[in-house]
């Protein structure tokens, strides 16, 4: 008896040690933990795309549940997530704001001219610093934010049908309850 | 038909260029002066941190935007008299400990820095008590009582008679 276990045991070893090294093979390396997930949303104001005399800022979005969409015209996965951001936008769940994250704003006003507009307002990071103050690394990225100001939910790439089914709209479902 | 070697080259050249179209961002915006001093200084601090877009690269090396930014973000730091420390802390807090090139050592990390050594040990420990049980077998193994007569052949077969 004492004899099978000990030459199980290597066996065993080697199988934990495969898994590890599979789950670790089948990480994405380019999804990077958000630092911000849980923490309050960063300050920022920045001057409106379609009407630059005015600003938006977080303070102007307490009290409700928001989706912030960092996107470009020069981003060329920005454009096939599109179509979905769109969708969402139909759904009238909750308002979508847009980061233009350095960008041209009168190319920006084009590319929205041309694909549809999902957001409610998009707002004009031109520097940068807002993109950074929210741990951007590569466009597209989404946060959904809750009445609080809390950033609960953030995903990195471009949304698709998928994405919106099994984890942007569960999300929101779940804010809007509370 | 299938492509010649020229047009699948120039196909390869366009994807290429697609790639960069991907990241042709409005360029960094003008950083602020320093002083020879303070940029030596950030230039140093730069080698310290990675670059979020190309993972394997410090963000002194990187040609993205994002590097070019976040060099600039680094800059207006130390404009408002922000020690390295806290320039460190200021991008952690946004990007995570991903952002610092030197991995640091706290709790969550304890096993990956230390559980080779503990795993070292550990085998060091295993093969020293089992070379001792086996010495110890050893001793207790019956010594056969061996007849004179059966030791004279053995010796003489040894030696090849």
């Amino acid at each position: 008896m004492l004899r099978t276990w000990r030459y199980f045991l290597p066996l065993s070893i080697f199988f934990g040690l495969l898994w590890f090294l599979y789950t670790g093979l089948s990480l994405n390396p380019r999804e990077i933990p958000s630092a911000l997930l849980n923490k309050p949303t960063p300050n920022f104001e920045l001057a409106q795309l379609h009407a630059p005399e005015k600003k938006l800022g977080n303070a102007d979005l307490k009290g409700q549940v928001w989706l912030l969409n960092v996107w470009g015209s020069w981003c060329v996965s920005c454009r096939y997530e599109h179509p979905f951001l769109n969708e969402l936008a139909k759904e009238q769940l909750l308002p979508i704001i847009g980061l233009n994250w350095k960008d041209k704003p009168e190319d920006a006003r084009a590319w929205l001219a041309k694909f549809g507009n999902p957001y409610k307002i998009s707002v004009s990071d031109l520097d940068g610093r807002t993109a950074i103050d929210f741990g951007v690394y590569g466009a597209p990225e989404t946060y959904i934010i809750d009445a609080a100001g809390t950033i609960r939910f953030k995903y990195t790439g471009p949304i698709d049908a998928n994405v919106l089914r099994e984890k942007i709209l569960p999300v929101i479902r779940e804010l809007k309850k509370s | 038909m299938p492509w010649s070697a020229r047009q699948f080259l120039c196909f390869m050249f366009l994807c290429c260029c697609a790639a960069f179209v991907a990241h042709a961002q409005t360029p960094t915006p003008e950083m602020p002066p320093m002083p020879l001093e303070m940029e030596l200084r950030l230039k140093k601090l730069e080698t310290e941190l990675r670059c979020l877009v190309c993972q394997n690269q410090t963000l002194a090396e990187s040609p993205a935007g994002l590097a070019g930014d976040l060099r600039r973000e680094i800059r207006l730091l130390a404009d408002q008299n922000k020690s390295n420390e806290e320039i460190k802390e200021h991008l952690r807090a946004r990007y995570g400990d991903f952002v610092l090139y030197r991995p640091v050592v706290d709790g969550k990390n304890y096993l990956l820095w230390f559980g080779p050594f503990a795993l070292l040990i550990g085998g060091a420990i295993l093969l020293w008590v089992m070379s001792r049980r086996r010495a110890a077998s050893a001793k207790l193994l019956p010594t056969v009582p061996v007849d004179a007569d059966v030791l004279a052949r053995g010796n003489a077969l040894l030696k090849g008679e």
